[in-house]
């Protein structure tokens, strides 16, 4: 028997992101031969990415289009989608483990009566076994799970883990889906403030310039800043810079805080107590820069610069510029 | 106004993990409340300051989250449940349904859960349980303002902010920047000793073992491999900066 594994698709600021079409491929992973794709797009106005999507994911797109789906409500967002889901009766869903991935999918495995497998970096088939490596201690330890029942499965992935899906041979056909607009929703989205808009998100990033206590104030973000900007990175942080008022507890990476995984992690001015390294250390490419040539994340890093982050930094940026066209400031 | 906070009893955030007989070992671990359940006890008690009411600590896991609760008495909680039993196990669809299965019955204008919690991570507890009680709910929640049957949320969404309102009774969870926590003081210490603490087993909840039968099992446990430390660089500021970037050119090729 074949089965639909559908893939919840998550606009920003526009545009599909990137995780999206690594849940494609994730669930490419998971599914069996005579499985298919059921790509479900929320949002106002997605006409568009509707169709990008659909040359990626080869079965079917739905689509819901409506005024209401414009920013996330946690509510009504769970009430599109079930009603969806509902029709498509899934074997599993996908989504990717973000600000609305882990809004949603808990909703809709309870509401499902489903078991869930979050934050997943690796999926590996063989038969019809199926086994999900997911991080505990943000990374201290893996595991690999498995669903025991026929339930709905509902996984959230790991941005940056799955390589994006590959173009499908024949593009998928977009469908309007279902919506009924909710008249007893009891929350309402009352205000968005697009902190980020324009900048490189932290989870999804390929390059991360992170700053600690080092960083010694707010205004010391700064050559982080230029240099993320020349490499189009995301700024993170470490708990220390955190705690001290540096910067807010969004950049935060660590156990408390985000785990990412980015191809070029560059530390400046970071010790690396365990608590930070547990969010990091499965970057691919580590670089430190420290002062203080005993600090830990030596330990782990693949580069280290023993020296003054506010020396080191702008010279790393301008020799980064030399190298990357279309820098032209 | 009568709060109810989800907390889980984890490892300290600087514990380091050691695997014995292909399980995590507990032993000599420091045991602490999860960090985010920790800003939501703190929330709980200061909307009892502020609006009078009662608190109540629940936690579903092993007998040593005993611990955690009467941790959450000290700081100021005025009741703990534990729920435990051998056969809840750590399955996201258990444990809510446990939880659920003991709040159901009581009443109450709020739930206050933490984000995740930091060993499993998943996320997924307190959603469901709100789920499961058909209750809205906010995650990631980092200023809180309750007006009667009303509150108004700040939803930390990946750095962009929310402000999300929601009728009451509602859950919402605890993300980093929404207080900090106060620490027991001695008498707080000594008063929880004699504040109502219940220990409810599955039978006491009117569950059955197939009620909570998991979906999701563990097939295997592992380490990451361990990073090797690489090379300092060597020379000046500058001669460092450019050797850098070329290596990370020809050498890892990440450039």
């Amino acid at each position: 028997m074949n089965h639909t594994y559908a893939v919840v698709a998550e606009v920003r600021g526009g545009k599909l992101r990137q995780v999206t079409l690594e849940a494609v491929r994730a669930a490419q992973a998971a599914m069996g031969e005579d499985d298919r794709i059921a790509a479900v797009l929320l949002g106002h106005r997605i006409a568009g990415l509707a169709e990008e999507l659909s040359r990626y994911a080869d079965g079917t797109v739905h689509v819901i289009d409506h005024p209401d789906l414009e920013t996330y409500n946690p509510e009504n967002y769970a009430r599109a989608l079930l009603e969806t889901l509902n029709a498509l009766h899934p074997r599993a869903v996908f989504l990717g483990h973000t600000a609305v991935g882990r809004d949603l999918a808990p909703q809709l495995a309870a509401r499902l009566g489903a078991g869930q497998l979050s934050d997943v970096t690796a999926i590996e088939r063989s038969g019809t076994e199926v086994l999900y490596t997911r991080p505990l201690y943000a990374g201290k330890a893996f595991e690999k799970k498995r669903f025991v029942t026929d339930d709905p499965r509902i996984v959230t992935i790991r941005p940056n883990n799955f390589a994006a899906a590959d173009p499908a041979p024949s593009p998928g056909t977009v469908v309007t889906a279902a919506y009924s607009a909710p008249s007893d929703l009891r929350t309402a989205v009352k205000d968005v403030v697009r902190k980020t808009s324009g900048k490189v998100d932290l989870t999804e990033a390929k390059i991360v310039v992170s700053g600690g206590r080092g960083v010694r104030s707010a205004e010391g973000f700064a050559p982080l800043e230029r240099l993320a900007e020349v490499l189009n990175a995301a700024v993170g942080a470490s708990r220390g810079a955190c705690d001290a008022g540096y910067c807010d507890y969004a950049l935060q990476i660590g156990q408390t805080g985000k785990t990412v995984t980015p191809e070029i992690y560059i530390a400046c001015g970071i010790s690396g107590a365990i608590q930070h390294l547990a969010g990091m250390s499965r970057s691919r490419v580590i670089i430190a820069i420290n002062k203080d040539p005993e600090a830990p994340i030596f330990k782990v890093a693949d580069y280290g610069i023993v020296g003054d982050l506010f020396e080191v930094v702008p010279l790393l940026t301008e020799e980064f510029k030399k190298i990357l066209p279309g820098t032209n400031t | 106004m009568n709060v109810y906070v989800l907390l889980k009893q984890t490892f300290d955030t600087e514990e380091r993990i050691v695997l014995r007989d292909g399980r995590i070992s507990e032993e000599g671990v420091k045991f602490v409340i999860n960090p985010y359940d920790e800003y939501a006890v703190e929330e709980a008690i200061r909307l009892k300051e502020q609006h009078g009411g009662h608190v109540t600590a629940v936690s579903a896991g092993p007998e040593r989250a005993a611990e955690a609760l009467r941790t959450a008495l000290a700081m100021g909680a005025d009741e703990a449940v534990l729920l435990s039993d051998d056969r809840i196990g750590e399955d996201e669809y258990a444990v809510s349904k446990t939880i659920a299965a003991f709040l159901v019955r009581q009443s109450f204008d709020l739930l206050l859960a933490g984000n995740f919690s930091i060993d499993n991570g998943s996320g997924q507890v307190a959603v469901r349980v709100a789920q499961l009680l058909n209750l809205p709910h906010v995650s990631s929640v980092t200023k809180l303002n309750v007006d009667e049957n009303r509150a108004a949320a700040l939803r930390d969404a990946e750095g962009d902010s929310e402000t999300i309102e929601v009728a009451l009774p509602a859950l919402f969870t605890a993300q980093q920047g929404l207080n900090e926590p106060r620490y027991p003081s001695l008498p707080g210490i000594m008063k929880a000793k004699k504040k109502p603490f219940h220990t409810l087993g599955l039978d006491d909840l009117g569950l059955s073992e197939s009620d909570i039968a998991p979906r999701t099992a563990r097939e295997s446990l592992a380490l990451p491999p361990e990073r090797k430390a690489g090379r300092i660089l060597k020379g000046s500021p500058a001669e460092q900066a450019a050797e850098l970037v070329h290596l990370l050119r020809t050498e890892a090729r990440a450039i």
